[in-house]
């Protein structure tokens, strides 16, 4: 009898792992992937959007046509997993029956959960850059912004590449001097976080790039409303933010399918996984990658992808009865793009946090880690190239391993104790 | 880590006054901690959150963000405020003998 992987999303994760398991697997698997529509955004262009640097729609391409051959494609929101009996329940009421289910349905964002965000001025002078749509009105509102106070806030962690709100402070920082605006501009970040990012060696070094660029941070920003109609925005401890434009970074959730599955997710609609097996703790065959999951690690597709070697073994061992692997570490990858035609390159994982150095290699590089650089920038774009044509189709990257190496990495800044979480 | 004395039992904290072993804590050390962070007196509903956070990290091994507790603890943000000025996940946490809450990378 033939087994059926089914596998909820067809994003980053969830395409990729199709394709690595198609490329295991002779045509008696039968893999489907489902997904509500068959747009498929490359979202770390999502960044440049607003300031012109690439066209919305260029960044897009069909869901269906990134699976491989032998990969069924269904169009289907699905409204429920039913654990117990091994079925997906779509809405207009199909049912899809799976012997390992893989749920790869992403993160979402909840931008009406914040007080007022969707209310008066919501697209005009409130935004977010999270969507396509989100970016291209971004877009022609920056096109339009004469000056004044640019605050971009994230409302709270967990957010899709928690990196991404300091390149957009960074490349405005670049956009805005290129159009003799910058004088004219304040520039802050509020942020939930108590620095600029959550890990200590990382934090420093990226806290004094945002003061060297005469960015402002507010810390431990915790975001209760908006007031529109005043352009004001208001933490929980009612410290108040004036704007002229706000770049609004909403509150994710999982997917609401993960929510009214029982047992599934957590209570922010994450699938609740073995951060090393990703086998879920809801049922022995199904597994989750990706955004979906709970893992405490970056929302990022470096990290599915990573993720994704794991899985397709851990799929291989669950099929065959053996135990699974314990072998997914956390490890995410990262560029940071810092404006100027520079970027900054993060290395990290569970345990080990941010360090400089040098990668893939120690020494020779090419690319050096936690500095600024114009070949990292280069590795930003190229990296367009290989996810749509090494990434998705779950061809290896060579060079990059799915464990972190330590090999490279410059320990000294470390503190003798408590330096990682 | 240093040592310090509380409700006349010595304890081992980290850098910002949390605690390093849940274990060591009491009700009292506390009371003592919330008067050190300006709180003069835990009510019910403060300890309706305190003990939350507490048991989810006993529980799971790590403590709920704010948003989870607004979501789970049964006091919505905006009191959760007003029992904790200054953030209500950090000073629970810390109130409750508890290590600092993580925001996920």
């Amino acid at each position: 009898m033939p087994n059926r992987i089914l596998i909820l999303g067809a994003g980053t994760g969830g395409t990729l792992i199709a394709n690595k398991l198609r490329r295991r697997y002779d045509a008696e698997t039968e893999i489907t992937v489902v997904d509500k529509d068959d747009r498929h955004v490359y979202q770390p262009d999502l960044l440049f959007v607003p300031f012109g640097l690439v066209a919305p729609n260029s960044i897009c391409r069909p869901r269906s046509k990134q699976l491989r051959h032998g990969n069924e494609f269904r169009l289907g929101e699905v409204k429920r997993v039913e654990t117990e009996k091994n079925t997906v329940h779509l809405k207009g009421g199909d049912t899809l029956p799976y012997d390992i289910l893989i749920v790869a349905s992403g993160a979402e964002l909840l931008p009406e959960e914040t007080e007022g965000l969707t209310g008066p001025g919501w697209g005009e002078t409130a935004h977010t850059y999270y969507t396509v749509e989100g970016a291209a009105s971004l877009r022609k509102a920056m096109e339009s912004f004469e000056g004044g106070r640019l605050v971009v806030n994230i409302v709270d962690m967990p957010i899709k590449c928690p990196i991404a709100p300091l390149e957009f402070c960074f490349l405005s920082d670049w956009w805005l001097r290129k159009r003799g605006l910058r004088k004219k501009t304040e520039i802050v970040l509020a942020t939930p976080l108590d620095g600029a990012f959550t890990k200590p060696v990382a934090a420093k070094m990226l806290g004094e790039l945002l003061e060297k660029k005469n960015i402002l941070v507010e810390t431990e920003y915790a975001a209760g409303r908006v007031d529109g109609a005043a352009r004001k925005l208001y933490s929980w401890d009612e410290r108040e933010i004036p704007y002229d434009l706000l770049v609004s970074i909403p509150l994710h959730g999982g997917s609401p399918l993960v929510g009214s599955s029982d047992g599934l997710g957590d209570e922010l609609g994450f699938v609740v996984v073995d951060p090393n097996t990703l086998q879920t703790k809801a049922a022995a065959n199904v597994f989750a990658i990706g955004d979906a999951t709970n893992v405490p690690t970056s929302k990022a597709g470096a990290v599915a992808h990573f993720e994704a070697e794991t899985l397709v073994e851990n799929v291989d061992r669950f099929l065959a009865g053996k135990e699974l692997e314990k072998s997914f570490d956390g490890h995410a990858n990262c560029f940071i793009e810092t404006g100027f035609n520079k970027a900054l390159l993060l290395d990290f994982n569970y345990d080990v946090e941010p360090l400089p150095g040098k990668f893939p290699f120690p020494v020779i590089g090419p690319m050096a880690l936690l500095k600024q650089s114009r070949l990292n920038h280069l590795g930003k774009l190229a990296f367009r190239w290989l996810y749509w044509h090494l990434l998705l189709p779950g061809r290896p990257i060579p060079m990059i391993s799915a464990q972190l190496k330590m090999a490279g990495k410059d320990t000294k800044l470390l503190r003798s104790e408590g330096g990682n979480e | 880590m240093t040592t310090v004395t509380l409700a006349g039992t010595p304890v081992e904290v980290d850098a910002e006054g949390f605690l390093e072993k849940p274990e060591q804590w009491t009700k009292e050390m506390g009371e003592e901690i919330a008067r050190s962070v300006g709180i003069e007196k835990l009510t019910d509903r403060h300890w309706q959150v305190i003990d939350f956070m507490r048991k989810t990290y006993l529980d799971t091994g790590s403590a709920p963000s704010m948003r989870a507790l607004g979501k789970t603890s049964g006091v919505a943000i905006r009191e959760l405020y007003e029992l904790f000025p200054k953030g209500p996940a950090k000073l629970a946490a810390k109130i409750g003998g508890i290590p600092k809450p993580r925001g996920c990378v």
